[in-house]
């Protein structure tokens, strides 16, 4: 068993309207001083059996087909355990 | 600073050599990079219209008037203006966003509805309905799986949001298309006549304000790098930048941009779309009376590291340039406060003749704004009929084996109803928002959209948008003219009355002579057609390159047509309304198959000659149409399909079926796609009233039979139920689709 952590972000040149949104939102609410919000996804995956490399280059290629946008999202891919 | 002596990159931005050498021509000295960047994008295909203004330039010779009154801003103008009584004036548009919506599906989609609700917006006029003609591969394709859900997503999130309701459009399938989408949106607007805009900066001393959102790095170099060139092609600059779209931005810019209008305060406005600051600064100043100076590093930034070239080609969405008077300019501050929207003093109109345009204190760029905006080169590409054209019409469908029993006939309709291009459309549809505002009178699956514009006095219009590219492709000439004169039966079907047109034209290459051609003839024939119905182009949009290697897609000429009806409540619905009423088919049925939805689907075969055009009947029949409003129970205009789709369609609406007699072949009768007819009921006591009103109008009218029971049966060859028929219509794009 291995988990492993998928972080999917959008592109920093592109627009993230919910990351905007939450900037707007914090002085609102009195939270000053924060001036960049990003809001991106977070993937857990239980991989069973051993986590060897051909495992973890399928990992890649879910986040690159399925878990992520290529064409406006960047993701990393992390093993935890 | 760079070495005078290099190379400049004009190759890579698009240019070529003899531009890059009219550029140098015109400043008389080697551009800064800056000034290479604006002329790059504003003289690509997208923004100059380079190659096809030679043959748009038809359109003007149109009157300027529609059958109701003059136009109150014409081609040229962001959108066009039309007069509809009452002291209202409507705007519609229909503008293409297809390669953006190959490379990323829903952000493409969705600003190409955010693109074109701007431009609406900077005529003056509140955006009040959008539809969008859509043209995918074939169905079963794994292309069309990943792109089609992707743009219908971005269609309806981007307009949803925005609180717009999507009244209808067009979604076709066909292989050309594959690898190729086309993403056309349409937006319709309504203004007080005293409301209406023109992007133009004048008045000497007049500020210049950017306001919205702000300016990153988005679609840099898409203008000319995504709009005009293949995606097969290679080359450093062609990487794709996607535009995203945030259409609570864009709903904060208009609620901001019409209290603004109403308080007076603006002396001209530009929305920011394609070529972004680029276009807005040279439109702006060469429509104006004077010059501008743009200080660059004072439009606020969502990235810091953007270079100023970079900064003029962004096309980051939900921006708008506005031309204020100094005095007007704190209380132009405080509308944009209160709907939090962002706003600079970027610039101001001056005395010269000059676009200046500095950066932190640098002249970067200094420029006669209409060598930029309108000088732009012109080409008299080749065009000659292609080789192959006199094949493809020799080899007509009339030709091919028909079903001949009432058993075949049977199996043929239920085959061509669940066809992708016939069959229901509502896995689309109903993701998209149509009755919100609740103005909403017609939507798909109608013949056309109509909303109310007055809920007072009940005005309201009526836009439908129509192209069979197999029939362009046949023949372009009257394929264009055949898009025309059903959307205008369709906008006449509901009975309102057509008034103009706004059209869209996807083509393949036109570096390709056989594809110049198809454009040549497609303008010539659209230009011919609104001189015999008496309604002008308002405008529009042209998108060329389309096409996957050497294939271009079939020409597209998609036309808009847009018509008033006095009193929405008493509009002609589409489909059977009760039983019992009298089935009548108006217009002349010919042996037309060629290019018809049964040579397609049944024999996948393309050749011959499309339907014959007769403008003079399209024309009588709409007006017997308008007329008919009160009198008529419903309509339905006949078209891809044939008689068959819309008795099947007519049907469906309500379940209530409907016996019918064919006269003649009943295969030519059901399946024949001939131009200028319509289905219509009436009261029982009103056929008579019927018959006199198409004689008056000197449109044949044959009694089809009766509405009632639950299957369509016709006479003598077959009865289908509905049960049957709706099972098969509506299984398609679900069992593909999924959901």
């Amino acid at each position: 068993m291995a988990r492993v952590v998928v972080d999917v972000m959008p592109k920093p040149e592109i627009l993230d309207p919910q990351g905007k949104a939450v900037l707007g939102a914090l002085p609102r609410l009195g939270f000053d001083g924060v001036t960049e919000v990003r809001q991106g996804k977070r993937f857990e995956l239980e991989i069973d059996g051993e986590l060897t490399e051909a495992r973890l280059a399928e990992v890649n290629e879910m986040a690159e087909k399925l878990l992520s946008n290529p064409v406006i999202e960047d993701y990393a891919v992390t093993v935890v355990a | 600073m760079t070495d005078p002596d290099r190379e400049q990159p004009w190759a890579d931005l698009g240019l070529k050599a003899d531009e890059y050498a009219q550029i140098r021509e015109i400043l008389g000295r080697r551009p800064t990079s800056s000034e290479l960047a604006m002329y790059s994008v504003m003289w690509s295909e997208h923004c100059s219209y380079k190659s096809t203004k030679v043959h748009l330039k038809q359109f003007s010779e149109i009157p300027q008037e529609t059958p109701v009154g003059k136009m109150l801003a014409g081609i040229g103008e962001n959108a066009g203006v039309l007069d509809v009584g009452q002291g209202y004036a409507v705007t519609f548009k229909v503008e293409s966003h297809n390669h953006p919506s190959f490379v990323e599906p829903y952000q493409g989609a969705a600003t190409g509805v955010g693109g074109i609700v701007r431009d609406i917006l900077a005529m003056g006029a509140r955006p009040v309905a959008v539809m969008d003609p859509l043209r995918f591969g074939p169905l079963d394709a794994p292309d069309t799986a990943r792109v089609l859900p992707g743009i219908v997503a971005g269609v309806g999130g981007y307009g949803n949001c925005l609180g717009l309701p999507n009244i209808g459009g067009e979604a076709v399938f066909d292989a050309t298309y594959l690898g190729n989408p086309l993403v056309n949106a349409l937006c319709i607007g309504v203004l007080r006549h005293e409301d209406l805009h023109l992007a133009k900066a004048s008045g000497v001393g007049n500020l210049v304000i950017l306001y919205g959102a702000r300016t990153g790095g988005d679609g840099i170099g898409g203008v000319s790098v995504l709009a005009s060139e293949t995606f097969d092609a290679d080359g450093p600059a062609k990487r794709p930048s996607v535009q995203v779209g945030d259409p609570f931005m864009e709903k904060l810019l208009i609620e901001c941009t019409l209290e603004i209008f109403a308080a007076g305060l603006v002396a001209g406005i530009q929305d920011l779309g394609g070529a972004g600051l680029s276009c807005a600064t040279s439109e702006l100043a060469s429509a104006g009376d004077g010059g501008m100076h743009v200080e660059l590093d004072r439009v606020p930034l969502r990235d810091s590291t953007l270079a100023p070239e970079e900064i003029l080609m962004s096309e980051s969405q939900e921006r708008m340039m506005a031309v204020v008077e100094p005095a007007d300019v704190d209380a132009f501050m405080a509308i944009c406060a209160k709907w939090d929207v962002e706003a600079v003093v970027v610039g101001e109109v001056t005395d010269g003749d000059r676009l200046l345009i500095d950066w932190h204190g640098e002249r970067v760029v200094d420029v006669p704004p209409r060598s930029v905006a309108h000088d732009g080169p012109t080409y008299h590409r080749p065009y000659a009929r292609p080789s192959w054209q006199d094949a493809l019409q020799a080899d007509g469908a009339e030709a091919l084996p028909r079903p001949a029993t009432g058993a075949e006939l049977r199996e043929t309709v239920l085959k061509l109803v669940a066809s992708p291009n016939l069959c229901d459309k509502s896995w689309i549809t109903d993701q998209y928002d149509r009755y919100v505002q609740g103005n909403t009178v017609l939507a798909q699956p109608a013949d056309s959209g109509m909303i109310r514009i007055d809920e007072e006095t009940n005005l309201g219009v009526s836009v439908s948008t129509d192209c069979n590219g197999r029939f362009a492709k046949l023949d372009p000439y009257s394929g264009a003219q055949l898009a025309l004169a059903e959307s205008y039966r369709n906008v006449a079907t509901g009975g309102a009355r057509p008034l103009a047109i706004s059209d869209c034209l996807n083509f393949g290459s036109p570096e390709d002579p056989d594809v110049m051609w198809q454009f040549a003839e497609a303008c010539r024939g659209l230009k011919d057609a609104c001189l015999e119905l008496g309604i002008p182009v308002t405008g529009g949009n042209v998108s060329l390159y389309n096409q996957t290697g050497e294939t271009a897609i079939l020409p597209t000429p998609v036309v808009a047509v847009l018509g008033v009806i006095e009193d929405v409540t008493k509009r002609t619905p589409t489909g059977f309304q009760s039983a019992g009423e009298v089935v009548f088919l108006l217009g002349e049925t010919r042996e037309e198959l060629s290019g018809s939805e049964w040579a397609n689907v049944v024999h996948g075969h393309l050749g011959g000659k499309p339907p014959v055009v007769d403008l003079g009947a399209e024309k009588a029949l709409a007006e017997l149409l308008v007329e008919g409003v009160g009198l008529l129970t419903s309509a339905h205009d006949v078209s891809d399909g044939g008689l068959a789709q819309t008795l099947v369609e007519s049907a469906l609406a309500r379940d209530i079926g409907v016996i019918v007699t064919v006269s003649g072949d009943p295969f030519v009768a059901l399946f024949s796609e001939s131009a200028g007819r319509v289905v219509v009921t009436v009261d029982h006591s009103d056929a008579e009233r019927l018959q006199e009103l198409a004689a008056k109008h000197g449109v044949p009218a044959a009694a089809l039979g009766v509405t009632g029971s639950d299957a369509i049966d016709v006479d003598g060859q077959f009865a289908l139920p509905i049960t049957e028929a709706r099972a098969a219509w509506a299984a398609t794009l679900p069992s593909i689709l999924g959901g």
